[in-house]
């Protein structure tokens, strides 16, 4: 926990930034639980906090290997340790792919259940730094789509400490996608004990005239949106996925068939992405509550670009959700 | 007589007679694959004293990863033949209910875990077994077998050089059997030994006779011995050869016949049943009845495994989240 944070005694929260959030999960879970270890790319270098605090068994610096982080942390979650592993930024994990997928995705299954994998991943994507395509890509969906892992994204401090703790308290893999732009930006966590269930969706604005779904940075730019919309006499309610895997498929229903419209936003290009299965499911469980057709604002099917102004239109923005509520509404 | 003699001879006739079960096993099993009534497996005929040389070296405490030529490693350790032939066979009595099939069978409470059938798998898994040993104590140690073609992944590395720093209790078994595949070793590597690799890493190595049992069991006794103690990985490199094709069915016409025929000559089996019976450590009787053992737990495996229920539709989607 930094120095820096405050703490506000009215509302019980503490302002921090997601990446100081992601930090006190993780030293309040190897508090709770001595089988929960970190290990990484610099994990022990950078941070230092938990390095003190917990020793060089538990705060680990690996070789930049991603297999082997991935494949050690399997290997140690089926036999007794709860690792955590940082995989920096999410385009590595092509390198971890076998161990993630192959190894601690499928192992409980062919073996009958023997084993399981409570093991976590964070790494690091999204717009905001101008890393370009090597070290942003929003790939969150191939995890969905491989069986015995979960997968999360979230969209504020509170829920990267909350998530993350729900995280390392699963038996399951566990797939921690950080959006890059939000790491630095801070925000109110709930002090002391604070855990976000997985795959429960939030509503982060409620609406009755259309349904915008998200998860991570763009959920902001859906929240920007609906305030806009506001103006114009239009109420969007704004649903938070949180986690991708399992989808609160619930939460999406009922609000769908209460708007009648819906519009999914993500950075991930749009091909077998979460917005493809979301509008499957909405088209498949809610066709007759909708008034409208389904429209998915997702980023292209293109490399990201690092160009500061190319990066910034990769990404679904405030001003194309508006328009395309507009488009739907008018109709 | 001496003492090692005495004390090592029971040992030896049980070498014999789990190497004559593996081989009995397996024939079994590509008997019924080519009967129709098996899905393919890869088998480790002419691999079987590497497994069972290495299994007399390791105790109760110990963990073994192996991979898709499996069933030499899980009879020498102690896997019931019945219900790993279940397993081939995806029937529910096998050892993973029928889930894994012949490809990646673990079998948790003989300490045989994470079984993979991706070629480098168990490689990636095995510093983290060990990293659970060290960090929540006992002597136990981590055993991974793997073949030349894993050597040949990018994980090898990967894997032997974290085991190394952070020293863990780790012991590297490659089977070099001279084949990875379809391909021959010589296509695709310059040394041929992969023991030589290992001091890259600052990682003890040894080459011993894959197809000497006893000369497998002494190695590994000394490398168990050297891990357990020293809490650092040790490769050992059984030198030896894929005497079947890679999966059932095979006609082996991409394999130099003589090549195939030299390492016939060296079938650890035989071999090793001309030198107990010429040291008098088994009578010719003795040798009978065993194999007659061997021939009728095999039969009975097959038994069972034919007659055993598929798994139940239900188990389609159970075991996949925790």
């Amino acid at each position: 926990m930094s120095m820096h944070e405050e703490t506000s005694m009215r509302t019980m929260t503490m302002t921090m930034t997601p990446d100081a959030a992601m930090v006190e999960a993780l030293a309040e879970e190897m508090r709770r639980d001595a089988s929960v270890l970190t290990f990484g790319e610099g994990v022990a270098t950078k941070g230092y906090e938990l390095a003190k605090e917990f020793g060089p068994q538990r705060v680990r610096n690996t070789p930049l290997a991603e297999g082997i982080i991935a494949g050690t942390a399997a290997g140690a979650a089926a036999t007794g340790l709860r690792p955590v592993i940082d995989l920096l930024f999410a385009p590595f994990l092509t390198f971890a792919m076998e161990e993630i997928v192959n190894s601690a995705g499928k192992l409980r299954y062919i073996s009958g259940g023997q084993f399981s994998f409570p093991m976590v991943t964070i790494v690091r994507t999204g717009s905001g730094w101008a890393v370009g395509a090597q070290h942003n890509h929003n790939n969150e969906a191939w995890f969905v789509h491989s069986p015995g892992l979960k997968v999360v994204m979230p969209s504020n401090a509170a829920d990267f400490k909350g998530l993350l703790k729900s995280a390392i308290r699963d038996d399951n893999p566990v797939m921690f996608f950080a959006d890059i732009g939000l790491l630095h930006t801070p925000g109110e966590v709930p002090a002391g004990e604070h855990v976000v269930p997985l795959g429960k969706a939030n509503v982060a604005r409620e609406g009755s005239n259309v349904t915008l779904v998200s998860y991570g940075k763009s959920v902001h730019s859906c929240l920007a949106a609906a305030s806009t919309l506001a103006d114009e006499g239009v109420s969007a309610e704004v649903i938070d996925l949180r986690s991708l895997k399992p989808l609160d498929e619930e939460t999406v229903l009922a609000s769908v068939r209460k708007t009648g419209r819906a519009v999914l936003v993500h950075e991930a290009a749009a091909p077998c992405g979460v917005g493809a299965e979301l509008a499957a499911i909405i088209a498949e469980k809610a066709f007759s509550s909708l008034r409208a057709p389904i429209v998915r604002l997702t980023g292209p099917d293109a490399p990201a670009p690092a160009s500061f102004p190319l990066e910034a239109a990769y990404a679904p923005g405030a001003d194309a959700i508006v328009a395309a509520v507009q488009k739907l509404t008018s109709s | 007589m001496t003492a090692f003699e005495v004390t090592a001879e029971p040992r030896v006739a049980q070498s014999l007679e789990t190497m004559l079960t593996i081989r009995a096993f397996e024939e079994q099993s590509a008997a019924l694959q080519a009967a129709g009534k098996s899905p393919s497996m890869c088998t480790s005929v002419g691999q079987e004293a590497s497994a069972v040389g290495v299994m007399n070296a390791l105790d109760e405490r110990d963990q073994i990863l192996t991979n898709h030529r499996s069933a030499g490693h899980l009879i020498a350790r102690g896997a019931d033949p019945r219900r790993i032939l279940a397993e081939i066979l995806g029937k529910s009595t096998g050892y993973c209910g029928g889930k894994s099939g012949s490809l990646h069978i673990s079998v948790k409470e003989l300490g045989v875990l994470l079984t993979s059938t991706i070629v480098g798998g168990e490689l990636s898994l095995a510093p983290g077994v060990a990293l659970s040993r060290q960090m929540l104590g006992g002597e136990g140690i981590v055993v991974v077998f793997f073949g030349d073609g894993a050597a040949s992944e990018g994980i090898f590395h990967e894997s032997i050089n974290i085991a190394a720093m952070w020293n863990l209790p780790v012991l590297y078994v490659c089977e070099n059997n001279q084949w990875q595949a379809y391909v021959h070793r010589k296509e695709t590597m310059h040394a041929d030994h992969i023991s030589t690799w290992g001091a890259s890493y600052g990682v003890k190595s040894l080459t011993v006779d894959g197809n000497d049992v006893d000369a497998v069991t002494a190695a590994a006794k000394d490398a168990v011995s050297y891990v357990r103690t020293e809490r650092k990985p040790f490769l050992l490199e059984t030198y030896t050869y894929r005497l079947r094709g890679h999966m059932e069915p095979d006609t082996q016409q991409y394999v130099d016949p003589k090549e195939l025929d030299s390492w016939k000559q060296r079938d650890p089996i035989a071999t090793y049943e001309k030198q107990l019976l010429a040291d008098r450590a088994i009578t010719p009787a003795e040798l009978d009845a065993m194999k007659a053992r061997v021939r009728a737990k095999i039969e009975e495996a097959a038994q069972y495994a034919m007659e055993s229920p598929y798994p139940s539709f239900q188990e389609l989607t159970t075991n996949v989240y925790a």
